[in-house]
């Protein structure tokens, strides 16, 4: 390592880097920045024992070839100028202030970890959950093992018309057997296995020429075997006409949805219409405004909708209510209206509005040495390639300020050598990249004997035992 | 400065012979013929370099990385000649095998193309996006709903797109030049760089 440092110029110094949080944005700023200087050292550091964010915790289980960057994310992981250290959270444990005094740089890429709230009354009603949380029990995120979504209802209600909207609905529809082979945990596939839930409602505030899902989520939903899909036509009117001129992506789309809704019931072989236990469907214009108990007031029983029109077009387009309403009976909501950062440390500007990190490029706006990446940069929207290059264009500015001298790295920072005292001082005992790699083996050996890549460990004193921590 | 008085005799030394032998991160540094061959003796195109002119790219200078080391290892019967045109216009040539798809290519021949093929070759990405010349376009085998899908996701997306994974090499494809798409941030980014003249 020393000598490796010295063989720099004169007087200077290995860059060393920190980045906050171990998803795909932490991952993917960490690589560019590894590949792209021939000294730099980054240290990851990450809350939970075990690493890579959404990509672990937010794709959906019956979606495992979305898990394949998990394979570069561990290259960069196990190269030699880098080092992850989970365990660690950040803004309670060590304070940014003090990652800055260690490093050149620190790089937050912490995503959100919070949702977006309706603030209607009733959403405290038992039976209503956060998407957030709901893809969380699901994927085993610890923090949502104890959820236990109530699924005793025929009918479910999902606000919001993005991608995590349909994984929910798939989830929720999915024949037992192809949710078997995968990844999701245990617990959620034998409570999915007790479900009654038959129908899934999918309500949005506006039309659909401004859903946010894509076109790969929407027709796997429409072949999902032993699901209808009930799409109204009425709603369809005229939008074969009105995207004849839009970008492909849109225009494809609306199309799929024009298609589907005209379709006759497939008569597929020996499966008559009655046959088809389950069903879904896309509602459009109607905007939540309570929640209804029921008579002893304990659980949902349904939703207060009003109906809105839109005003003018597009993306931009807003729904207006109409003065009407609608009320939709179901005994299970699952809000997914988005994903919300929150701030994590009083040293670092947070935009409460947007809920994102002041930022140019970024850079953090007036705090020097200090960089954001991911969602927590831009907001929570896009798949996993938005987040690649963006957190590329972070490590390019750390690069153009490391080169340009913006960061000064004639003064040596001890990184992890600084960190490190300060944790063991505190009690905090970091989880290495070895250490993970054992979990990782003893969740795929789990996984096995149940014909599962894996049986994820939920509880997280489970998973430091399991390393001897 | 303060540092060197500090600093052992048998240190200072390693330092000078450090900074003499040691490999400027901001120069563009030729390598030899024969350290290439050192190079497992495979067709690589020499990383160092290409990653180096990129960086000077992105500063407005343009550069060729060509590939080098011995061509004699595919059989001209059964390889083609390929090129791709990076984001900041570097032109990377390789052989390819007939019947590899380009993104094969770009990995076995560890082109520096930064972020392809993240979901290597599952259609779940569109990070091998690539960019054909017209008629090129129209020669190749048609394209699947699946994979009209996720290039739907694509930056950049052009009539003549489609995804590496999902074009193979054929032999009537010899001389083939591709495009990596310029991403929209890298467009903004490169705006907001000529904004702040750090020169």
């Amino acid at each position: 390592f020393w000598a490796r440092c010295w063989a720099g110029h004169w007087g200077s110094c290995c860059p060393v880097i920190c980045v906050v949080g171990s998803g795909p944005a932490g991952f993917y700023t960490a690589q560019h920045i590894l590949k792209h200087h021939d000294l730099a050292q980054v240290d990851i550091y990450e809350k939970l024992p075990v690493p890579f964010g959404l990509v672990r915790f937010g794709v959906a289980p019956d979606h495992p070839e979305v898990k394949n960057v998990i394979n570069t994310f561990t290259h960069t992981a196990r190269s030699d100028r880098c080092a992850y250290y989970g365990n660690v959270t950040v803004g309670r444990d060590i304070t940014v202030g003090e990652l800055q005094q260690a490093y050149h740089a620190v790089v937050l890429s912490y995503g959100a970890e919070d949702n977006r709230v309706l603030g209607i009354p009733g959403e405290n009603l038992s039976g209503v959950y956060s998407a957030r949380a709901f893809v969380g029990w699901y994927n085993g995120l610890p923090e949502n093992r104890d959820l236990k979504p109530d699924l005793s209802c025929e009918t479910a209600l999902i606000l919001g018309h993005g991608n995590v909207a349909l994984d929910i609905a798939r989830i929720l529809l999915s024949p037992l057997d192809f949710l078997r082979k995968t990844d999701i945990t245990d617990c959620s596939l034998a409570a999915l296995a007790r479900s009654k839930v038959k129908r899934v409602w999918l309500a949005g505030r506006r039309g659909p020429l401004q859903v946010a899902f894509t076109i790969k989520e929407l027709r796997e939903m429409i072949n999902l075997p032993g699901t209808q899909p009930v799409l109204n036509p009425a709603d369809f009117t005229g939008l074969e006409n009105a995207v004849k001129d839009a970008p492909r992506p849109r225009k494809r789309l609306t199309e799929l949805m024009i298609k589907t809704a005209l379709e006759k019931p497939r008569e597929k072989a020996a499966m008559a219409q009655a046959a088809i236990p389950r069903q879904w469907g896309l509602k459009f214009q109607r905007s939540p405004q309570e929640m209804l108990p029921t008579t002893d007031g304990t659980r949902v029983r349904g939703v207060r909708m009003a109906l809105t029109r839109l005003e003018g077009l597009g993306d931009s387009a807003k729904a207006v209510p109409t003065g009407d309403m609608e009320e939709l009976e179901c005994g299970l909501v699952l809000s997914s209206i988005g994903y919300r950062s929150l701030p994590l440390d009083p040293a670092v500007p947070f935009d409460t509005q947007h809920g994102v990190i002041p930022n140019s490029l970024g850079r953090v706006t007036g705090v020097p040495g200090l960089y954001c990446s991911g969602w927590v940069k831009r907001g929570p929207v896009g798949v996993i390639i938005t987040t690649m290059n963006d957190s590329f264009d972070t490590a390019q500015s750390v690069l153009e300020d490391l080169q340009g001298g913006v960061l000064d790295v004639s003064i040596s920072r001890e990184g992890f050598g600084a960190v490190g005292s300060i944790l063991r001082s505190r009690g905090i005992r970091p989880v290495s990249f070895s250490d993970w790699e054992k979990i990782d083996a003893a969740e795929v050996a789990r996984g096995k004997a149940a014909g599962k890549p894996r049986e994820k460990i939920v509880d997280p004193q489970e998973m430091l035992q399991l390393i001897g921590h | 400065m303060h540092i060197w008085f500090s600093v052992t005799a048998s240190s200072k030394l390693l330092v000078i012979l450090g900074f003499i032998f040691s490999n400027s991160r901001l120069k563009l540094l030729q390598r030899t013929e024969k350290q290439n061959e050192e190079e497992k003796g495979k067709n690589k195109v020499t990383e160092q370099n290409c990653l180096r002119s990129k960086q000077m790219s992105r500063r407005g200078f343009s550069s060729t990385c060509k590939l080098q080391g011995s061509h004699g290892e595919l059989s001209s019967a059964d390889s083609v000649t390929v090129h791709f045109i990076n984001r900041d216009g570097e032109r990377l040539t390789t052989m390819a095998k007939e019947g590899e798809s380009l993104l094969e290519v770009v990995v076995n021949q560890n082109l520096a193309i930064d972020g392809f093929g993240a979901c290597e070759g599952t259609l779940a990405c569109s990070t091998c996006h690539l960019i054909f010349e017209k008629d090129a376009f129209q020669k190749l085998d048609a394209i699947s709903d699946e994979e009209m899908d996720m290039l739907d996701l694509a930056y950049g997306l052009t009539e003549t797109s489609r995804l590496g994974c999902q074009v193979r090499i054929k032999k009537l494809m010899d001389g083939l030049t591709v495009q990596v798409p310029v991403e929209v941030s890298d467009i903004r980014s490169q705006l907001e760089v000529g904004k702040q003249s750090k020169q």
